[in-house]
């Protein structure tokens, strides 16, 4: 029962969500407290006035707010998106199989934009199925065949069924919010040092035990960039594989997604008009796919997507899988 | 004592449970009720286009006068269909004389060419596989919502509340089941 299994993939899915939103916030709050206790000296013994703390909660929170509210419209107008035209044929076509999507999931109608930009790629945003919009380039419009199209925007609309695109949104404005604190920590740790060295009277810099703290906190800080990047790509690969499994159900012909891929693969040129900020949103990695085409540790690690063949093959297996008759 | 208030509190989860039960089912079988009616709308919009087709093909496809008069014998007969089996079984005759259709068009190369044609043939084929897709959520909804009612223990609810599983949609007709995917070809 292939249905059942993308069932427990969402559920699956929506425990990892919280995960990741658990480990960034750890991850603010590790940060922000570092910043309390050894630079503003507002935690220590007599003292719990967490300001840094609350400080990059709030620039956390605040962020995905902003984000969930206006970035759609942020990422859209990156891309020079215009509105689909239904006078055009093309673009009437790609409006008809986007309503044919939302019939098919049961979801009301997201917006339709055109990026004129020549090589094949596209992506959703917005913060759930009521508000969202699919973005396709021109040139994806002009390499693909109708039933190929209707792959990528099944591909699309999964995304948006399986709240995607809220949870990428989100961990996008937290990544901006770990990389920017801990960017401020960093210069804090050269400009810092005098200051520190006034506030000796508290516990901050006491005993041995402190200065274990404060090495293991200027650690973290280095580090917490790189892990939240590699966790927000995880989770991104992850949600390429559902897309492409959900896609698959709302068609219920997978290999017109595996055609689809097959051309966008082809065509390997980068998408210029798409920043590398809406990356994790295409549907395949528009600023280079080096990385996702190679298999092996690096790519796994590093590619916002998976390696493309094994998208391919994914889909090629489910297709003799035994589906409804409808 | 201890014995009571365990009761109580297990009485209360009970009713709770069966409370939730009971929406869900309600909230599935409206779902059920939406899907079936989206089929309709979409079907609808195939007798509104059938008309616009017809007349656009006439006046070049002379010699098909015959394949004209029974897509528009077929929408008409769709459209005064009454009960669901009825309905299902005139609106596959309709795709099938549609498909015919489409078929004969591939050998008229200025009609292939034409641009309201391939509009038209854009806007039907979209409208097959719109009310295709309508009855393939109807019946992945359907699907669920009998699954709710039939696992246990949410059955001893559905028995209690009268709940009926509803009827999947099937394909009835055995010329629709029969035909060829021709519209495959016209797909741009």
């Amino acid at each position: 029962m292939p249905a059942r299994n993308i069932y427990e993939q969402q559920e699956h899915n929506k425990r990892t969500t919280l995960i990741v939103m658990a480990v960034f916030i750890v991850f603010l709050g590790f940060i922000g407290l570092g910043f309390d206790a050894f630079y503003l000296g507002t935690v220590n013994e007599e003292l719990f006035l967490p300001i840094g703390t609350l400080i990059a909660l709030g620039v956390g929170s605040l962020s995905a707010v902003w984000s969930l509210k206006a970035g759609a419209k942020a990422v859209l107008s990156s891309t020079n998106a215009v509105p689909a035209d239904p006078e055009n044929p093309a673009q009437k076509q790609l409006l008809n199989v986007v309503d044919e999507m939302s019939i098919a999931s049961g979801l009301p109608r997201p917006q339709v934009y055109i990026v004129p930009d020549a090589d094949p790629n596209a992506f959703a945003t917005g913060k759930d199925p009521q508000n969202s919009a699919i973005a396709v380039t021109q040139g994806l419009l002009d390499s693909l065949n109708r039933e190929e199209l209707q792959g990528v925007v099944a591909h699309e609309m999964s995304h948006i069924r399986n709240y995607d695109i809220r949870l990428m949104t989100v961990i996008a404005a937290m990544m901006g919010a770990v990389l920017l604190l801990s960017d401020w920590a960093r210069r804090g740790l050269f400009w810092g040092g005098g200051r520190r060295g006034k506030r000796t009277s508290g516990g901050s810099s006491g005993g041995p035990l402190a200065l274990i703290m404060l090495a293991l906190w200027i650690v973290g800080v280095i580090l917490a960039p790189l892990i939240s990047q590699l966790m927000a790509m995880a989770v991104s690969r992850k949600r390429e594989y559902l897309a492409d499994a959900s896609g698959a159900e709302l068609t219920r012909n997978p290999l017109g997604l595996a055609r689809a891929l097959q051309k966008l693969e082809a065509a390997s040129a980068p998408t210029a008009s798409i920043k590398r900020g809406a990356a994790h949103l295409c549907i395949v990695d528009p600023v280079g796919r080096t990385m996702n085409a190679k298999e092996g540790v690096a790519a796994e690690l590093f590619g916002t997507h998976p390696p493309m063949n094994k998208r391919i093959m994914a889909l090629e297996a489910m297709a003799y899988q035994p589906t409804p008759a409808t | 004592m201890a014995l009571f208030y365990i009761l109580i509190a297990a009485a209360v989860l009970l009713v709770f449970w069966v409370i939730a039960k009971y929406n869900g089912l309600i909230t599935l079988r409206n779902q059920v009720t939406n899907g079936w009616k989206q089929i309709d709308v979409q079907l609808k919009r195939r007798h509104d286009l059938i008309p616009n087709l017809v007349e656009t093909v006439k006046g070049q496809m002379d010699f098909e006068q015959s394949t004209l008069q029974k897509v528009i014998q077929a929408r008409n007969a769709a459209i005064s269909a009454t009960g669901i089996a009825d309905s299902a079984a005139k609106e596959g005759v309709l795709s099938g004389a549609l498909n015919k259709l489409f078929a004969l068009v591939e050998n008229y190369p200025t009609l292939k060419s034409n641009e309201n044609v391939k509009q038209l043939q854009e806007e039907l084929t979209s409208t097959e596989n719109k009310i295709s897709f309508a009855r393939q959520f109807y019946n992945d909804i359907a699907t669920r919502f009998n699954i709710a009612q039939q696992v246990f223990p949410a059955n001893l609810i559905a028995a209690m509340f009268n709940f009926k599983p509803s009827e999947l949609f099937e394909i009835t007709v055995e010329a629709e089941r029969e035909v060829p995917r021709v519209d495959l070809s016209l797909k741009k």
